[in-house]
């Protein structure tokens, strides 16, 4: 422990002048933790027998809305859309919002697992793993939108190309078909970062649990694991690969997302600016979501060694930039809208202003502008409680960005007589709850069983996981 | 043990990973070639100080990430040229809007070249190993670091390498049943 002690007090003085002016930053991994310790803590959270109530009545909480879900989409395959509130010329509503709200979400956690991989950036390793999943679940909640709403989703294979007796091939000049493959292969690739990054931690799991049930299924999960030093290379090979080609990806992913808006021809959608203005948009909420999951569950969990100030602070400014980069494309979006000379373009702020929406789009620049601003201040930042309540209006705030962006654009287009207003009904509103509801359900076994925190990644931010070069000549 | 035949090899086990890394080196040195060392997270010197170097996942990955990409341009462009649909003179092969989806098939089968090919040039799954016979090969997984020198080392003596893993500075060396 001393030798430990030892390497922790020049780890946390690696900034001397903070130290002196006593604002050091906090450390990554809170002092006196081992290899034992750290998997012991991580790893009893799953292998404990006993789950607490408190699981309980969330999970049967997120399972109530799941079942919610079921019955809204049920109700939707016999009815059809006539259920929702779309019509002509509101084509896209709530559904849309809704994709483009859960994917950007998930984009934080490639975010974290990949691009802070790529830039070493160790404070990551603690809140990597339960992001992707995150990433996973939301991406899941994302996909059902656009399946269910072709209308009839029983036919959505037609959106496969494979050889068939109708002739019928899709049209790969359709952003709608991108869309397809870039979510397809975000979802896939995804989950095999997440399984990928697993499997050390799954043979701890097999290796720790007492009940032969744990045993055979982590055991199986874990596919024979056992930490050799030629597998750990090619390992290692094989996920900054998977975080090399998952950054390209994420950030491919919501700009086709965007040209889904971008290449029609309608005012307020065909803008060049929807690219980066979304991928920084996702990357805003997504850091929003992982603060709004991260603050709960380390508190929950008692992992404040883990997930201390520093991750949180960190997340915060990550937060505050992503959030001026959206409000520079919305000034940008307002100002082209102007500079276009184009009338059409020049209405859709104005209509956006003052229009029947109007409201929402002050409540979004409310949420998305003025509050974050609040993280500025190194006092807000370190205050988990004002952390999560801005975490939870900027996941607000973004959702009226999209709503804004897909309804206000279609409901006032060019021709007046084509005008109309769109409403949500109960089953827009069943529909949006029920993934809130399989979000959280899929998250609550998340933390129940598997472990939610890289545990093999925690043990090389150890100081004790250096290697003395000295003890090479024995 | 039953005999000297049913023996997989000798573990020495270490608590901490610098000595886990040198008894490597001193092993290599001394030698024997046919072993392999675990540890609970991956540890950039050990795989070297084995005389391992290179992986062959790179080019699996370069070749899969070619693969998706001639694979993701020939699908769209074959579907839209064997089957034509003029709308209003636009040309068939169009190829600005195969763009995206060339790209993300790129992705697609590289990243799953890096996981199956990491998987497969690691033999996983494997259902059995005969490390896993020592009950201590559980710590492998926690805190522990272990050095296995194989029975099929040429250079391997049941009394011999004992003594000399003995000098490494093992917290305890165990026979490990085939």
């Amino acid at each position: 422990m001393t030798s430990n002690d030892r390497h922790h007090s020049e780890r946390s003085t690696e900034d001397p002048l903070q130290a002196i002016a006593g604002t050091a930053r906090p450390p990554v991994i809170a002092p006196g933790h081992t290899f034992g310790t750290v998997t012991d803590k991580i790893s009893s959270i799953v292998l404990t027998r006993k789950t607490s109530l408190g699981w309980y009545a969330g999970f049967g909480f997120a399972f109530l809305l799941t079942l919610l879900l079921l019955v809204a989409v049920t109700k939707l395959v016999v009815e059809g859309i006539g259920i929702w509130g779309n019509n002509v010329p509101i084509g896209w509503a709530f559904e849309i919002t809704n994709f483009v709200w859960w994917i950007g979400i998930g984009h934080a956690g490639t975010l974290i697992s990949a691009i802070l991989l790529l830039l070493k950036q160790t404070w990551r390793t603690s809140i990597n793993r339960f992001a992707e999943a995150m990433t996973l679940f939301a991406v899941a909640c994302a996909g059902l939108f656009p399946a269910i709403h072709t209308g009839r989703p029983w036919l959505d294979y037609w959106l496969l190309p494979y050889p068939n007796t109708m002739g019928l091939w899709p049209q790969f000049r359709s952003p709608i078909m991108w869309d397809v493959f870039a979510v397809s292969t975000y979802g896939t690739v995804s989950l095999l970062f997440w399984f990928v990054g697993l499997i050390p931690d799954l043979a701890t799991l097999r290796d720790r649990s007492q009940s032969r049930t744990g045993r055979v299924l982590y055991g199986m999960l874990a596919m024979g694991w056992r930490g050799s030093a030629v597998h750990w290379h090619r390992y290692e090979t094989a996920y900054l690969l998977l975080a090399g080609l998952a950054t390209p990806l994420v950030v491919s992913v919501h700009t086709v997302v965007s040209f889904d808006f971008a290449i029609a021809i309608l005012p307020g959608w065909h803008t060049p600016i929807f690219p980066p203005y979304f991928v920084a948009g996702a990357i805003y909420s997504g850091f929003a979501m992982v603060l709004t999951l991260a603050i709960p569950i380390r508190a929950i969990y008692g992992l404040e060694d883990f997930i201390t100030a520093r991750h949180l602070q960190n997340m915060a400014k990550v937060m505050l930039v992503t959030g001026l980069i959206v409000g520079y494309g919305y000034l940008i979006e307002a100002f082209m809208a102007w500079y276009s000379a184009d009338r059409f373009e020049g209405f859709v702020p104005l209509n956006r202003m003052t229009g029947p929406y109007a409201p929402y789009y002050w409540a979004l620049l409310f949420c998305n502008l003025v509050v974050p601003q609040a993280l500025w201040l190194r006092r807000i930042r370190l205050n988990t409680i004002a952390l999560f309540v801005i975490a939870i209006i900027v996941n607000i705030g973004m959702w009226l960005e999209r709503f804004i962006i897909v309804v206000t654009s279609l409901h006032r287009d060019f021709l007046p007589s084509a005008w109309g207003r769109y409403a949500p009904t109960i089953w827009d509103w069943s529909t949006f709850a029920g993934t809130i509801g399989l979000f959280l359900a899929l998250l609550f076994l998340f933390l129940r069983f598997l472990p939610m925190i890289s545990i093999f990644e925690m043990r090389t931010i150890l100081p004790e996981a250096k290697i003395d070069e000295d003890l090479r000549v024995i | 043990m039953a005999g000297p035949l049913a023996i997989y090899g000798l573990m020495a086990e270490f608590d901490e990973p610098s000595l886990l890394v040198a008894a490597t080196h001193r092993a290599y040195q001394e030698g024997y070639r046919r072993m392999d060392a675990y540890s609970p997270f991956r540890i950039e010197e050990l795989h070297e100080a084995l005389g391992v170097h290179h992986s062959r996942l790179p080019l699996i990955v370069l070749i899969g990430g070619l693969c998706g990409c001639l694979g993701g341009y020939l699908l769209p462009y074959w579907v839209s040229v064997a089957y034509p649909i003029n709308v209003g003179g636009r040309p068939f092969h169009s190829w600005p809007a195969f763009i995206p989806v060339t790209f993300e098939c790129t992705i697609l089968v590289a990243s799953l070249s890096a996981v199956l090919g990491m998987l497969a040039l690691n033999g996983l799954p494997m259902p059995y190993h005969p490390v896993f016979n020592l009950p201590r090969f559980a710590l492998a997984s926690r805190n522990r670091f272990f050095l296995c020198i194989e029975a099929q080392d040429p250079r391997f003596d049941l009394d011999g390498t004992r003594r000399f893993l003995e000098t490494l500075g093992a917290r305890e060396v165990s026979s490990v049943a085939d």
